[in-house]
Protein backbone atom coordinates (compact mmCIF):
# COMPACT_ATOMS: atom_id res chain seq x y z
CA UNK A 1 0.00 0.00 0.00
CA UNK A 2 1.20 3.36 -0.64
CA UNK A 3 0.49 6.50 1.71
CA UNK A 4 -1.04 9.25 -0.45
CA UNK A 5 -0.01 12.86 0.17
CA UNK A 6 -3.34 13.51 2.35
CA UNK A 7 -2.14 10.74 4.88
CA UNK A 8 1.23 12.26 5.23
CA UNK A 9 0.04 15.47 6.46
CA UNK A 10 -3.50 13.60 8.37
CA UNK A 11 -0.55 11.55 10.10
CA UNK A 12 2.48 13.29 9.55
CA UNK A 13 2.71 13.93 13.60
CA UNK A 14 3.32 10.33 14.19
CA UNK A 15 4.60 9.28 11.11
CA UNK A 16 7.62 11.86 12.35
CA UNK A 17 8.46 10.06 15.35
CA UNK A 18 11.07 7.90 15.70
CA UNK A 19 10.18 4.19 15.67
CA UNK A 20 6.48 4.75 13.55
CA UNK A 21 7.71 6.45 10.25
CA UNK A 22 5.82 5.56 6.92
CA UNK A 23 6.41 1.90 7.80
CA UNK A 24 4.70 2.47 11.34
CA UNK A 25 1.83 3.76 9.43
CA UNK A 26 1.43 1.37 7.13
CA UNK A 27 1.16 -1.07 10.02
CA UNK A 28 -1.43 0.83 12.08
CA UNK A 29 -3.78 1.14 8.57
CA UNK A 30 -3.42 -2.47 8.05
CA UNK A 31 -4.37 -3.12 11.37
CA UNK A 32 -7.87 -4.90 12.58
CA UNK A 33 -8.88 -4.05 16.21
CA UNK A 34 -11.68 -4.84 18.33
CA UNK A 35 -13.45 -2.79 20.53
CA UNK A 36 -15.95 -4.64 22.57
CA UNK A 37 -18.21 -2.16 24.46
CA UNK A 38 -18.69 1.41 22.99
CA UNK A 39 -19.34 3.46 26.58
CA UNK A 40 -17.25 5.15 28.85
CA UNK A 41 -13.86 3.18 28.34
CA UNK A 42 -14.83 2.28 24.71
CA UNK A 43 -15.64 5.87 23.59
CA UNK A 44 -12.48 7.69 23.72
CA UNK A 45 -10.20 4.17 22.70
CA UNK A 46 -11.98 4.22 19.30
CA UNK A 47 -11.88 7.85 18.66
CA UNK A 48 -8.10 7.69 19.23
CA UNK A 49 -7.57 4.05 17.23
CA UNK A 50 -9.99 5.62 14.85
CA UNK A 51 -7.63 9.59 14.85
CA UNK A 52 -4.77 7.22 14.87
CA UNK A 53 -5.33 5.49 11.58
CA UNK A 54 -6.21 2.01 12.78
CA UNK A 55 -7.45 0.39 9.18
CA UNK A 56 -10.38 -1.50 10.80
CA UNK A 57 -12.07 -1.35 13.90
CA UNK A 58 -14.78 -3.28 15.25
CA UNK A 59 -17.34 -2.17 17.74
CA UNK A 60 -19.71 -4.49 19.56
CA UNK A 61 -21.67 -3.16 21.73
CA UNK A 62 -25.84 -4.12 21.68
CA UNK A 63 -27.19 -1.28 23.76
CA UNK A 64 -28.84 1.72 22.59
CA UNK A 65 -27.39 5.48 23.76
CA UNK A 66 -29.26 6.51 26.97
CA UNK A 67 -29.10 10.47 28.25
CA UNK A 68 -26.89 9.21 31.12
CA UNK A 69 -24.25 7.36 29.43
CA UNK A 70 -23.10 11.27 27.70
CA UNK A 71 -21.54 12.17 31.39
CA UNK A 72 -18.65 9.95 30.46
CA UNK A 73 -19.46 8.02 26.84
CA UNK A 74 -17.99 10.82 24.33
CA UNK A 75 -18.78 9.23 21.50
CA UNK A 76 -22.22 9.65 21.68
CA UNK A 77 -23.70 12.79 21.08
CA UNK A 78 -27.11 14.23 23.01
CA UNK A 79 -28.87 13.79 19.34
CA UNK A 80 -27.65 10.21 19.92
CA UNK A 81 -30.32 8.95 22.70
CA UNK A 82 -32.50 6.18 21.51
CA UNK A 83 -30.00 4.92 18.48
CA UNK A 84 -27.90 2.20 18.76
CA UNK A 85 -24.20 2.84 20.05
CA UNK A 86 -22.48 1.13 17.56
CA UNK A 87 -24.11 3.27 14.76
CA UNK A 88 -23.40 6.21 16.67
CA UNK A 89 -19.99 5.34 17.21
CA UNK A 90 -19.49 4.29 13.67
CA UNK A 91 -20.39 7.75 12.77
CA UNK A 92 -18.29 9.42 15.23
CA UNK A 93 -15.47 7.68 13.98
CA UNK A 94 -16.20 7.87 9.94
CA UNK A 95 -16.50 11.75 10.68
CA UNK A 96 -12.84 11.80 12.52
CA UNK A 97 -11.38 9.62 9.72
CA UNK A 98 -12.99 8.18 6.94
CA UNK A 99 -9.41 5.99 6.44
CA UNK A 100 -11.24 3.67 8.90
CA UNK A 101 -13.62 0.69 7.73
CA UNK A 102 -15.82 0.48 10.76
CA UNK A 103 -17.83 -3.12 11.62
CA UNK A 104 -20.44 -3.10 13.94
CA UNK A 105 -21.78 -5.99 15.85
CA UNK A 106 -24.77 -5.09 17.42
CA UNK A 107 -25.11 -7.87 19.87
CA UNK A 108 -24.76 -9.14 23.64
CA UNK A 109 -21.55 -11.44 23.62
CA UNK A 110 -21.91 -14.76 25.24
CA UNK A 111 -20.14 -17.83 24.90
CA UNK A 112 -22.07 -18.85 21.42
CA UNK A 113 -20.87 -15.81 19.10
CA UNK A 114 -17.67 -14.38 20.60
CA UNK A 115 -15.01 -16.43 19.22
CA UNK A 116 -16.90 -15.82 15.84
CA UNK A 117 -16.97 -11.82 16.38
CA UNK A 118 -13.37 -12.15 17.20
CA UNK A 119 -12.72 -14.59 14.24
CA UNK A 120 -15.10 -12.31 11.42
CA UNK A 121 -12.09 -9.95 10.65
CA UNK A 122 -9.26 -11.99 12.17
CA UNK A 123 -8.67 -8.69 14.34
CA UNK A 124 -5.23 -8.59 16.04
CA UNK A 125 -5.95 -6.66 19.22
CA UNK A 126 -8.82 -6.67 21.19
CA UNK A 127 -9.91 -3.83 23.65
CA UNK A 128 -12.12 -5.07 26.58
CA UNK A 129 -14.09 -1.88 27.73
CA UNK A 130 -17.08 -3.86 29.16
CA UNK A 131 -18.95 -3.22 32.42
CA UNK A 132 -19.36 -6.66 33.44
CA UNK A 133 -17.36 -9.39 35.46
CA UNK A 134 -18.99 -12.24 33.62
CA UNK A 135 -17.78 -10.50 29.83
CA UNK A 136 -14.57 -9.53 31.45
CA UNK A 137 -13.81 -13.17 32.09
CA UNK A 138 -15.98 -14.43 28.35
CA UNK A 139 -13.42 -12.33 26.65
CA UNK A 140 -10.09 -13.46 28.25
CA UNK A 141 -10.97 -16.96 27.66
CA UNK A 142 -11.87 -16.33 24.07
CA UNK A 143 -8.72 -14.32 23.94
CA UNK A 144 -6.33 -17.58 25.47
CA UNK A 145 -8.37 -20.17 23.62
CA UNK A 146 -8.15 -18.58 20.57
CA UNK A 147 -3.95 -16.99 21.13
CA UNK A 148 -5.09 -13.42 20.75
CA UNK A 149 -3.79 -10.61 22.64
CA UNK A 150 -6.15 -8.15 24.24
CA UNK A 151 -6.30 -4.81 27.06
CA UNK A 152 -8.34 -5.55 29.89
CA UNK A 153 -9.57 -2.23 31.77
CA UNK A 154 -12.09 -1.62 34.17
CA UNK A 155 -13.22 1.70 36.09
CA UNK A 156 -15.24 2.53 39.08
CA UNK A 157 -16.14 5.33 41.46
CA UNK A 158 -12.54 7.19 41.21
CA UNK A 159 -10.48 4.09 40.42
CA UNK A 160 -9.52 2.22 37.13
CA UNK A 161 -7.09 -0.72 36.76
CA UNK A 162 -5.27 -2.09 33.23
CA UNK A 163 -3.93 -5.37 32.43
CA UNK A 164 -2.69 -6.89 28.72
CA UNK A 165 -2.41 -10.00 28.25
CA UNK A 166 0.09 -11.18 24.77
CA UNK A 167 -0.11 -15.02 24.35
CA UNK A 168 2.99 -16.77 25.93
CA UNK A 169 4.34 -13.11 27.54
CA UNK A 170 2.49 -13.04 30.68
CA UNK A 171 -0.52 -13.87 32.86
CA UNK A 172 -3.96 -13.78 31.84
CA UNK A 173 -6.81 -11.87 33.36
CA UNK A 174 -8.17 -15.32 34.79
CA UNK A 175 -4.50 -15.82 36.27
CA UNK A 176 -4.99 -12.91 38.46
CA UNK A 177 -8.85 -13.04 39.51
CA UNK A 178 -9.69 -16.43 39.44
CA UNK A 179 -13.59 -16.62 38.75
CA UNK A 180 -16.04 -13.48 38.56
CA UNK A 181 -16.77 -12.34 42.23
CA UNK A 182 -20.70 -12.98 42.92
CA UNK A 183 -22.93 -11.34 41.10
CA UNK A 184 -24.12 -9.01 44.53
CA UNK A 185 -20.57 -8.71 45.97
CA UNK A 186 -19.33 -5.56 43.54
CA UNK A 187 -21.47 -2.74 43.25
CA UNK A 188 -21.85 -1.76 39.58
CA UNK A 189 -21.23 1.50 37.63
CA UNK A 190 -24.48 2.51 38.03
CA UNK A 191 -24.65 1.67 41.91
CA UNK A 192 -21.57 3.33 42.97
CA UNK A 193 -20.91 5.62 39.84
CA UNK A 194 -17.74 6.39 38.11
CA UNK A 195 -16.13 9.68 37.58
CA UNK A 196 -16.72 10.28 33.16
CA UNK A 197 -12.77 11.08 33.10
CA UNK A 198 -11.62 7.71 34.49
CA UNK A 199 -13.35 6.08 30.73
CA UNK A 200 -10.62 8.74 29.44
CA UNK A 201 -7.56 7.91 30.88
CA UNK A 202 -7.92 4.00 31.20
CA UNK A 203 -9.19 3.65 28.16
CA UNK A 204 -6.76 5.87 26.60
CA UNK A 205 -4.15 3.63 28.40
CA UNK A 206 -5.49 0.77 26.06
CA UNK A 207 -5.19 2.68 22.91
CA UNK A 208 -1.90 3.24 23.57
CA UNK A 209 -0.96 -0.31 24.20
CA UNK A 210 -3.05 -1.17 20.99
CA UNK A 211 -1.24 1.22 19.11
CA UNK A 212 2.31 0.32 20.64
CA UNK A 213 1.87 -3.30 20.14
CA UNK A 214 0.55 -2.92 16.29
CA UNK A 215 3.68 -1.29 16.09
CA UNK A 216 6.20 -3.26 18.42
CA UNK A 217 7.14 0.12 20.24
CA UNK A 218 8.23 -0.35 24.02
CA UNK A 219 6.97 -2.12 26.86
CA UNK A 220 3.24 -3.21 27.51
CA UNK A 221 1.72 -3.84 30.42
CA UNK A 222 2.15 -7.61 30.09
CA UNK A 223 2.53 -8.73 33.78
CA UNK A 224 1.28 -5.91 35.14
CA UNK A 225 -1.65 -4.09 36.46
CA UNK A 226 -1.83 -0.11 36.55
CA UNK A 227 -4.15 0.99 39.10
CA UNK A 228 -5.24 4.40 39.13
CA UNK A 229 -7.17 6.77 41.57
CA UNK A 230 -8.02 9.96 40.91
CA UNK A 231 -8.61 10.91 44.29
CA UNK A 232 -4.50 10.27 45.55
CA UNK A 233 -3.52 11.06 41.93
CA UNK A 234 -1.50 7.80 42.23
CA UNK A 235 -0.73 5.10 39.33
CA UNK A 236 0.09 1.57 40.81
CA UNK A 237 1.83 -0.41 38.95
CA UNK A 238 1.77 -4.05 40.42
CA UNK A 239 3.77 -6.82 39.28
CA UNK A 240 2.17 -10.21 38.27
CA UNK A 241 3.51 -13.93 37.53
CA UNK A 242 1.84 -16.38 35.45
CA UNK A 243 -0.62 -18.93 37.25
CA UNK A 244 0.69 -22.03 36.15
CA UNK A 245 -2.56 -23.82 37.77
CA UNK A 246 -4.67 -21.12 35.54
CA UNK A 247 -8.02 -23.12 34.31
CA UNK A 248 -7.48 -21.37 31.23
CA UNK A 249 -4.13 -20.55 30.40
CA UNK A 250 -2.07 -23.20 32.91
CA UNK A 251 -0.53 -26.16 32.68
CA UNK A 252 -3.48 -28.46 32.80
CA UNK A 253 -6.24 -26.14 31.63
CA UNK A 254 -9.69 -27.07 32.63
CA UNK A 255 -11.11 -24.18 30.55
CA UNK A 256 -11.43 -25.57 26.81
CA UNK A 257 -14.54 -24.04 26.14
CA UNK A 258 -16.49 -20.86 26.77
CA UNK A 259 -18.40 -20.46 29.35
CA UNK A 260 -21.49 -17.81 30.22
CA UNK A 261 -21.71 -16.96 33.81
CA UNK A 262 -24.77 -15.22 35.28
CA UNK A 263 -24.88 -11.69 34.86
CA UNK A 264 -26.09 -9.91 37.70
CA UNK A 265 -30.01 -9.15 37.92
CA UNK A 266 -30.08 -5.63 37.52
CA UNK A 267 -27.17 -5.70 34.85
CA UNK A 268 -28.04 -8.00 32.15
CA UNK A 269 -26.61 -5.78 29.81
CA UNK A 270 -23.70 -5.43 28.33
CA UNK B 1 27.01 16.38 -9.40
CA UNK B 2 29.58 13.62 -8.52
CA UNK B 3 27.30 11.84 -6.10
CA UNK B 4 25.42 8.65 -7.17
CA UNK B 5 22.06 8.58 -5.27
CA UNK B 6 20.19 4.92 -4.63
CA UNK B 7 16.91 6.83 -4.46
CA UNK B 8 15.65 10.59 -5.15
CA UNK B 9 12.91 12.00 -3.61
CA UNK B 10 11.48 15.63 -4.53
CA UNK B 11 9.92 17.18 -1.70
CA UNK B 12 9.18 20.83 -3.57
CA UNK B 13 5.17 19.80 -3.59
CA UNK B 14 4.34 19.24 0.30
CA UNK B 15 4.89 21.99 2.98
CA UNK B 16 5.95 21.82 6.59
CA UNK B 17 5.65 18.77 8.18
CA UNK B 18 4.66 17.00 5.42
CA UNK B 19 8.00 17.58 4.08
CA UNK B 20 10.08 15.88 6.26
CA UNK B 21 7.52 13.31 6.71
CA UNK B 22 7.74 12.41 2.60
CA UNK B 23 11.64 12.84 3.00
CA UNK B 24 11.72 10.42 5.88
CA UNK B 25 9.39 7.71 4.10
CA UNK B 26 11.95 8.12 0.92
CA UNK B 27 15.11 7.28 3.24
CA UNK B 28 13.21 4.32 5.31
CA UNK B 29 13.27 2.02 2.16
CA UNK B 30 16.80 2.57 1.87
CA UNK B 31 19.55 0.31 3.73
CA UNK B 32 22.15 1.83 5.66
CA UNK B 33 25.38 3.81 4.12
CA UNK B 34 22.63 4.36 0.55
CA UNK B 35 22.45 7.63 -0.23
CA UNK B 36 18.90 9.33 -0.51
CA UNK B 37 18.78 12.68 -2.78
CA UNK B 38 16.25 15.54 -1.84
CA UNK B 39 14.72 17.99 -3.57
CA UNK B 40 13.37 20.39 -1.64
CA UNK B 41 12.76 24.58 -1.40
CA UNK B 42 14.44 27.11 -0.08
CA UNK B 43 14.14 29.02 2.95
CA UNK B 44 11.88 26.64 6.10
CA UNK B 45 12.49 22.86 4.21
CA UNK B 46 16.04 24.17 3.84
CA UNK B 47 16.58 25.08 7.30
CA UNK B 48 14.78 22.17 8.82
CA UNK B 49 15.18 19.41 6.57
CA UNK B 50 18.96 18.44 6.81
CA UNK B 51 18.55 19.00 10.40
CA UNK B 52 15.94 16.59 11.32
CA UNK B 53 17.75 13.77 8.91
CA UNK B 54 20.73 14.63 11.50
CA UNK B 55 18.86 14.53 14.44
CA UNK B 56 17.67 11.09 13.25
CA UNK B 57 21.54 10.02 12.89
CA UNK B 58 21.49 10.17 9.26
CA UNK B 59 24.51 12.00 7.47
CA UNK B 60 24.16 15.09 5.13
CA UNK B 61 27.16 14.69 2.85
CA UNK B 62 26.11 17.61 0.07
CA UNK B 63 24.15 20.67 -0.69
CA UNK B 64 24.00 21.72 -4.13
CA UNK B 65 21.87 25.25 -4.99
CA UNK B 66 20.37 24.61 -8.22
CA UNK B 67 19.51 28.33 -9.04
CA UNK B 68 16.04 28.16 -8.92
CA UNK B 69 14.84 28.39 -5.25
CA UNK B 70 15.33 24.89 -5.28
CA UNK B 71 18.18 23.10 -3.37
CA UNK B 72 19.45 19.11 -3.92
CA UNK B 73 20.62 17.41 -0.86
CA UNK B 74 22.48 14.32 -0.34
CA UNK B 75 21.74 11.77 2.54
CA UNK B 76 23.55 9.13 3.64
CA UNK B 77 21.14 6.52 5.98
CA UNK B 78 22.57 5.92 9.39
CA UNK B 79 26.26 7.75 8.43
CA UNK B 80 26.86 9.71 12.06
Amino acid sequence: MEITNEQMERYSRQIILQGVGGKGQKKLLQAKILIIGTGGLGSPASMYLAAAGIGTIGLVDFDNVDLSNLQRQIVHSTNDIGRPKVLSAKESITAINPDVDVVTYQKIVNAGNLKNIIKDRDYDFILDCTDNFPVKFLINDACVLLQKPFSHAGILGFKGQTMTYVPGRGPCYRCVFQTPPPSDAVPSCKQAGVLGVLGGIIGTLQATEAIKYILGLGNLLTGYLLIYDALTMDFRKVKLSRNKKCAVCGEKPTITKLIDYEQPKCEAKR
Amino acid sequence: MSIKADDFVDITDVVCPVTFVKAKMGIEELEDGQILEVKLNEGEPLLNVPRSFKDEGHKVIEVNDNGDGTFTVFVEKSGL
